[in-house]
């Protein structure tokens, strides 16, 4: 199968560990994956607060580099918020037809031509049906058994278009983990918002909401998310968050091709561990 | 929470904010249920709930709605808009509260205006944003005294490898020079073109 890659901007740099994990393990499931040449910023959840216009023609602009591309294949998006304002511009082209000359007329600024006939697809969405948890079970060369896991599907891979998964109770994450031998964390908070952008905003906010997100994987030996975003909040400020609500919250966070990967048994340096913020230590223990 | 009594007799009030905001007018149909409200996961922190705020916009109470909080402090989870019984497009609604609120230099939320603008900014000359000068931008232009609460962080980013210091040295020139031709200049300035033939 063939993908065209978008990484974004958080996974070509402050996420790298997520871009590298990604291609290794779509790599090892046999996938052929082409980064789309050109590509810049889709708007991220700030374009909007400029322009409506622009916040459809900047995700527009790299779908119609992907058209141009050789060959069939879908466009492919590891960041949730890449991911839905790239569905956003399709959607909203279904729902007002005209929105399709404007962004053209946009577009042809840059000698680009916007159509629709790339899909948009989210690397959980790929690893859950394209491949499917046999093909993934069929790569384990070390079980998960020892791990109990809490998957985090977090808001925008699956709200508010709900292409690939339930937008309420979402289960496509919860099969890939479970192929890899490791026990599904009863997760309740598995798409509570973990704050967004309102980390850096209006911070004690958003360290209620993570705080939230923490407590309830209390019991699990990791949490694992599909969204550089998402997994910043719940990583990087874990020392706050346990000030904050007085109890010690720490907790690893992997994002799920980092898993994956110990699951294949990849080299260490496909899934950059290292980078990650709260410690995987305890993971790699059990794993040992 | 002080709750102020509204006149709602008041021959004031303003439907045409409304209308600006929601063009397709389906939030004229909110029926006061608030789902919205017990599926935002911020609206413990705000002055005004979802639902008191969708009331408000149809009331025309355009002061009170762009001076509150309220939408600034929106995470864009989606939950609202996905569960409204009525299938109102809020987000969208809350993306036009934005807009105005940034266009008019209304409002209290400083941090999030400076926020988006230097996100953009960045987009605009750069095409990609790179985290660390974005960031540098957003503190400079709020509080400088801002980024001492983020020092511990940008340090275990440092340790991490998620920053570098030679990110920083390539970022310094670009702070201070901010003339020049952008790499998304020509499509922002089409963009905002067509906006103003509307």
């Amino acid at each position: 199968m063939r993908y065209f890659y978008y990484p974004g901007c958080s996974m070509s740099s402050s996420a790298l560990e997520y871009d590298v994990s990604t291609k290794a393990v779509l790599g090892e499931l046999g996938a052929e994956v082409v980064e789309v040449e050109d590509w810049t910023c889709c708007g991220a959840s700030t374009a909007e607060t400029v322009s409506f216009l622009l916040s459809l023609v900047l995700p527009a602009r790299n779908l119609a580099l992907a058209e141009r591309m050789d060959g069939d294949g879908d466009f492919l998006v590891g960041c949730s918020a890449c991911y839905t304002n790239h569905c956003k511009v399709g959607e909203h082209v279904k729902r007002d037809p005209r929105l399709l000359d404007k962004i053209n007329a946009a577009l042809s600024i840059e000698h680009l031509t916007y159509t629709g006939k790339v899909r948009v697809r989210h690397l959980l969405d790929v690893l859950a049906n394209d491949f499917g948890p046999e093909a993934i079970a069929a790569r384990v060369k070390r079980s998960l058994s020892a791990l109990s896991v809490a998957p985090y599907y977090g808001c925008q891979i699956v709200r508010p278009y709900g292409l690939c998964d339930d937008s309420e109770y979402p289960t496509t994450m919860d099969e890939v983990l479970a192929a890899t031998g490791a026990e599904v964390f009863p997760y309740a908070m598995k798409v509570k918002c973990c704050g967004g952008v309102l980390m850096t905003t209006k911070k004690d906010v958003a360290l209620r909401l993570v705080g939230g997100l923490l407590q309830a994987a209390k019991g699990a030996d990791c949490i694992v998310t599909v969204c550089p975003l998402c997994q910043m909040n719940l990583e990087a400020y874990q020392g706050d968050v346990s000030r904050y609500m007085g109890e010690d919250l720490h907790i690893p966070v992997l994002y799920l091709p980092q898993l994956l990967g110990l699951a294949f048994d990849l080299p260490r340096e496909k899934l950059k561990l290292e980078r990650n913020m709260a410690s995987p230590r305890p993971v790699l223990d059990k794993l040992a | 929470m002080t709750q102020e009594i509204l006149d709602l007799t008041a021959p004031t009030l303003d439907r045409s904010f409304l209308v600006a905001l929601a063009p397709d007018e389906k939030l004229r149909t909110c029926i006061q249920c608030g789902t919205c409200t017990a599926s935002c996961a911020s609206a413990y922190a705000m002055e005004y709930t979802p639902r008191q705020m969708w009331r408000m916009v149809q009331l025309g109470l355009k002061e009170e709605v762009l001076n509150s909080k309220t939408f600034w402090l929106c995470s864009t989870c989606y939950s609202c808009s996905v569960r409204c019984p009525r299938g109102i497009p809020l987000l969208e609604t809350i993306g036009a509260l934005k807009r105005t609120a940034i266009a008019e230099r209304i409002g209290p939320y400083k941090e999030s205006i400076n926020f988006y603008r230097a996100f953009m900014d960045v987009v605009r000359r750069y095409g990609r944003v790179d985290e660390l000068e974005f960031m540098t931008r957003y503190f400079l232009s709020t509080n400088i005294f801002s980024i001492i609460g983020y020092v511990p962080l940008g340090l275990a980013m440092l340790m991490h490898g998620k920053v570098t210091i030679k990110g920083g040295l390539r970022m310094a020139p670009r702070l201070v020079g901010i003339s020049g031709a952008g790499r998304l200049d020509a499509l922002f300035r089409k963009v905002e073109e067509l906006e103003a033939e509307q």
